[in-house]
Formats: structure tokens, sequence, C-alpha cells
């Protein structure tokens, strides 16, 4: 728990620079998980959007949530930091534990919850008053950072993981917007990896991109997972075989199936996931 | 059959014609008033604005020349004065409307605040004759610069609202995912995005006020010499302009015009600088 309360700028800065996020588990037979969600349910006003989920996050991989529209996929996604708060009226039962550490305790912080879960949207938006450069350290410098070299080497290495340094390593004074859709989209990674999260929450970063944008952020998700646990929604059923190693599909508001990705895709449990993997409905 | 078309046709045409018509002359009609002022305005103003009417303290009665560099300065003075009280009380309240506050309590103060925007301005300066003036138990440039920032005040506040509620929502989440608090991501984000516009909101409340005569008549007073303390009387461009042009003297009357084109350059000037700032709105979101 004290690390949820007490986190402090340095904690975030210094902590977690080039090692791995979490140890790997004393027991090799259970893969480590970051989150744990148990029971959980979510309102907005009297409507039920998510109902009883339980499922482990594993560490370390992708884990694709897919369903049909209105399921519950992004209050899902968006439960794990807390964002769904922005909504009024919300109200949550159950509990997620974030490396043991239960999110919804009453002296939790959501921002420094948000700060350890990172999260990258559907729409690319990066800030249209800052320049490149500015948008990919404005988490740090919110947050406290002001030493401009630690500011630079985060700039360059965050840049570099989210594959879009060689790129705009002459242009980082030019507006974040002055960028392609693509690159719009993966400075917005590089914004996020720059406080260094544990976890990357994605809600369908690909689906306002073309073909070749969308294979580059595939691949950057690919490499990103050695270093970060990953939830993503995608609508596109490919995809989640692409790129993801766990699948959980939802179907208003119930989880109704979780598993590895090969195994819901040749495989499914249920019914319900056949139909809609299927193209049955959806 | 088809005479019958031809003259529903026609008909069209003409009901046409006619509307765009009736558009055009009302369009003229808007234009028409502007320019008769400005060029009543130059016509008479010219030739009295001069070196010495940015220079010079107003002359005595018969005496040729002198200028209204004390009301110039003064209505600077009082527009500092005024902006310094109702900037931030403007720009604040409405980043709360905007932002913070339940939805029925921001619809009642937005209510109340157009019902301030409506006022009659005169209706400020006798509150603050009341509040201020009378219990100080004199004018002075704090009791006009106070009734002016009353009036920019609802106008800031709904003006920042608006272009703080354009700012779209992805940027606050972006912000909020980051770990920024929220009253960080307001102030670096979203009214550094909607700055422009809270700028231009500011600027057009400060040429509005710039013009205001009645709220200062019972507040600043007017002055026909320097103001050496903001605890006393202090001239203004408007006053001045108003009592020099209810004044039976000729020399008085060309001083009104001169200052009236002085006082209509500077706030079409402010407004140049609002469509300079406001260019290219579209592109950059607000």
């Amino acid at each position: 728990m004290e690390n949820l309360i007490v986190t402090t700028p340095e904690r975030t800065v210094m902590e977690h620079v080039d090692q791995p996020v979490e140890p790997p588990p004393a027991d090799e037979s259970v893969p480590a998980c970051t989150f744990q969600v148990k029971n959980l349910s979510i309102w907005y006003g009297e409507k039920r959007a998510i109902d009883n989920v339980t499922l482990d996050i594993a560490s370390n991989a992708v884990t694709a949530i897919i369903g049909p529209s209105g399921c519950g996929k992004s209050t899902f996604i968006r439960a794990l930091n807390r964002m769904h708060e922005l909504v009024p009226k919300t109200r949550v039962e159950g509990t997620v534990l974030l490396q043991g550490e239960d999110l919804y305790l009453n002296d939790v912080d959501p921002a420094i919850v948000r700060r350890r879960v990172g999260m990258v949207f559907q729409k690319s938006n990066p800030f249209p008053t800052m320049s490149i450069g500015e948008n990919v350290v404005v988490g740090l410098r919110l947050n406290g950072v002001r030493d401009r070299k630690f500011l630079n080497e985060r700039l360059e290495k965050s840049l570099r993981m989210a594959a879009l340094w060689d790129e705009v390593k002459d242009d980082l004074h030019k507006p974040g917007t002055s960028l392609s859709g693509g690159q719009q989209q993966r400075l917005c990674i590089a914004r996020a990896l720059a406080v260094e999260p544990e976890v990357l929450l994605m809600d369908e970063p690909c689906s306002a991109l073309d073909p070749i944008a969308t294979a580059k952020i595939e691949e950057l998700i690919y490499e990103l997972k050695a270093r970060y646990t990953i939830v993503t929604v995608t609508h596109n059923m490919q995809q989640a075989g692409r790129i993801s190693d766990y699948t959980a599909f939802f179907y208003i508001g119930r989880l109704i199936e979780i598993g590895p990705t090969t195994k819901i895709f040749t495989n499914p449990t249920d019914r319900q996931t056949e139909d809609y993997i299927t193209g049955r409905f959806g | 059959m088809h005479f019958e078309r031809a003259h529903r046709h026609t008909w069209r045409k003409i009901k046409s014609g006619l509307a765009s018509t009736i558009a055009f002359v009302s369009a003229l009609l808007v234009i028409t008033p502007l320019s008769l002022v400005f060029f009543h305005l130059v016509v008479n103003g010219a030739g009295s604005v001069n070196w010495d009417f940015f220079t010079k303290l107003p002359a005595p009665v018969g005496a040729a020349g002198g200028g209204m560099v004390n009301a110039i300065v003064g209505s600077l003075e009082l527009l500092a004065l005024a902006g310094a009280i109702g900037i931030p009380v403007g720009v604040l309240g409405g980043v709360y409307l905007a932002e913070y506050g339940s939805a029925r309590i921001n619809s009642v103060l937005r209510f109340l605040a157009d019902v301030l925007n409506g006022i009659p301005s005169i209706t400020w300066g006798v509150v603050v004759y009341g509040l201020v003036v009378l219990r100080l138990k004199g004018f002075s440039a704090y009791a006009g610069g106070l009734a002016l920032s009353l009036i920019m005040i609802p106008l800031i506040l709904r003006t920042t609202e608006e272009v703080v509620l354009l700012v779209p929502n992805g940027y606050r989440e972006a912000s909020l995912a980051l770990g920024v608090s929220r009253w960080k991501t307001i102030v670096h984000i979203v009214m550094k995005t909607a700055s422009k516009g809270i700028i231009t909101g500011i600027l057009l409340a400060l040429a509005r006020v710039g013009g205001e005569t009645a709220p200062l008549l019972f507040t600043a007073f007017g002055n026909r010499f320097w103001n050496h303390s903001l605890s006393q009387p202090i001239a203004a461009l408007p006053l001045q302009i108003f009592t020099y042009a209810i004044s039976p003297y000729d020399d008085w009357h060309r001083q009104a015009w001169a200052g009236a084109l002085v006082l209509v350059t500077g706030v079409f000037c402010v407004n140049v600088i609002v469509r300079i700032l406001t260019r290219g709105r579209a592109a950059s979101v607000v």
C-alpha cells in the first residue's frame, strides 16, 4: 500500500529506470499477474456497465479485450487506472489489485495510480500548444521534474522506445500536431512511456490509423511487452490475434471468457465467444 | 400546363431575388452607422488631433490649444485597475463554470451572469457610488476601476467559459492519464489550449469598458488636472468627451470630437488585434 500513497516524483523518476518492472515469480507454473480484478462491477448512474468481472492480467504480456460495441471493454480498461471516474456518478464495487495493492481504497490518489498505469487513447491527442519534445516530457514536467539533463535523456529514451526518434529527432521543436496520424499516436505512446509507468493501457490505439501506421504500432506493442504489461482494447479480431498473448471476451458487461489468445481463437470454451469470433454477431 | 410551370418558376425567382435584396439592404444598414460615425469623427475631430492633444493638459476656457493627456492616461489607469480586479475574477469564474460545479448550480450562475451582462452600465456607477464613494466620502480612481471591473466580470466569465468548453476532452484525459493533478491539468493544458480565446475575451471586455462613461460619472468623476493619487478623482477619455460635448464652447466641442476619434480608433485597434489573434482559429482548435 505504501507504494501507492507516498509515491513522489523521485520514485517515479529514479526507481524504474532500466530495470524490469516486476521480478519473475517464485512459482514458475503460474504466470505473474500485474492486475487481479475481483468481482468488479461498475455503474454509470443506474446503468451497470461492468457486471461482476473477475480476471487476472499477466505481467509482461499483451492482453486484448474484445467484444461488440457497448460491451464494457473501454469501461473495463479505464477502471484499471480509474479514468472512468471522470464520468460523473460512477460507482464501483469489487477490487482491482495492482501488484497486490487495491486501487480503490479511499486514501489512494488517482493521479498516482495513473502515473503507474499509463494510457493511450483511440484518437491521438498530442497537446496542440506544445512542440514534439514538450509533448513527450510534459508528464514529468507537470509532476515537478525540473532537471534539464534528465528530461532530455528521458525525451530521447521515450521516443526511441516508441520507435519515433529517428523520424523526429531533428524536428523536436515543431508542433506535435504537425506529425502524421500514425506518428502522433506513437508520440502519445512516447508521452505515456516518459513517466515510466508499469502498465500501458491502450483503448483501440489503431482504429483511426491506416494499415501501415497500424502495422508500426503493432510492432511497437510487441517490443514494449518485454518491459511493460499491456492491456489493449480492440475491435479488430485479426489484430487481437496478431498482437496479444491473452484475450478476454466481454459481452454486455460480463466477462465471457479469458485465456491464451491461441486457445480463444481456435478452441473457445464458450459458445458466445465462438459466435463472436466467427463473425456470427458483433 | 407548360405555361403554369413557367409562371411558378418566375415567381420563385422573384421571391429569391427579393429575399437576397432584403438581406443585402439589412447588411448595408448595419455597416452604415459605423461608417457614418467614423466619417463624422474624422471630419470634425481630425483637425484637433495633434501632438498637443496627446501631450498637454486641458486649456482653460477661452485659451486656445490644450490636450487630453490626463484623460488618456487616466483611462489607461482605470483600465489597469478594472483589469486587475475583473480579469482574475472573470477568468477563474469562467473556468469554474466550465470545469467544476454541478450542472444545476452552474446553469443558475450562467443565467445570473447573463442578467448582469444586460444591466445598464449606469447602474454599476450608482452601486459603486453607494458602496464605495459614499463610505469613503470621495470620488476616486479606485471607485471608477471597481465600477468598470464589475461590468467586465460577467463578460469575461462567459467568454472564458465558452472557450474552455471548446477544448476537446481528449486533452484533459491525456493529461490526467499521465498522473497530472486536476488543477495542473486545468491550468497547464486546458487554459493554455484556450489561451487565445481567453485573451480575446479579455481584450473585448477592456475595449467595451474603455468607452464607458455612465459608470464613471458617480465614481471616477473626472479631473481637469493630473491625478496624483488613486484615491482622488481621475480623468477618463469618455468623461472628458462628455464634459466637453455638453459645454457651450466651440473650442471644447472640437476637443470632444478629437477625443471621440481617439477613443474609437483605440477600440478599433483592439478589435483588429483580436482579429489577428483569432486568425486561423479553426485550425488551432480554440
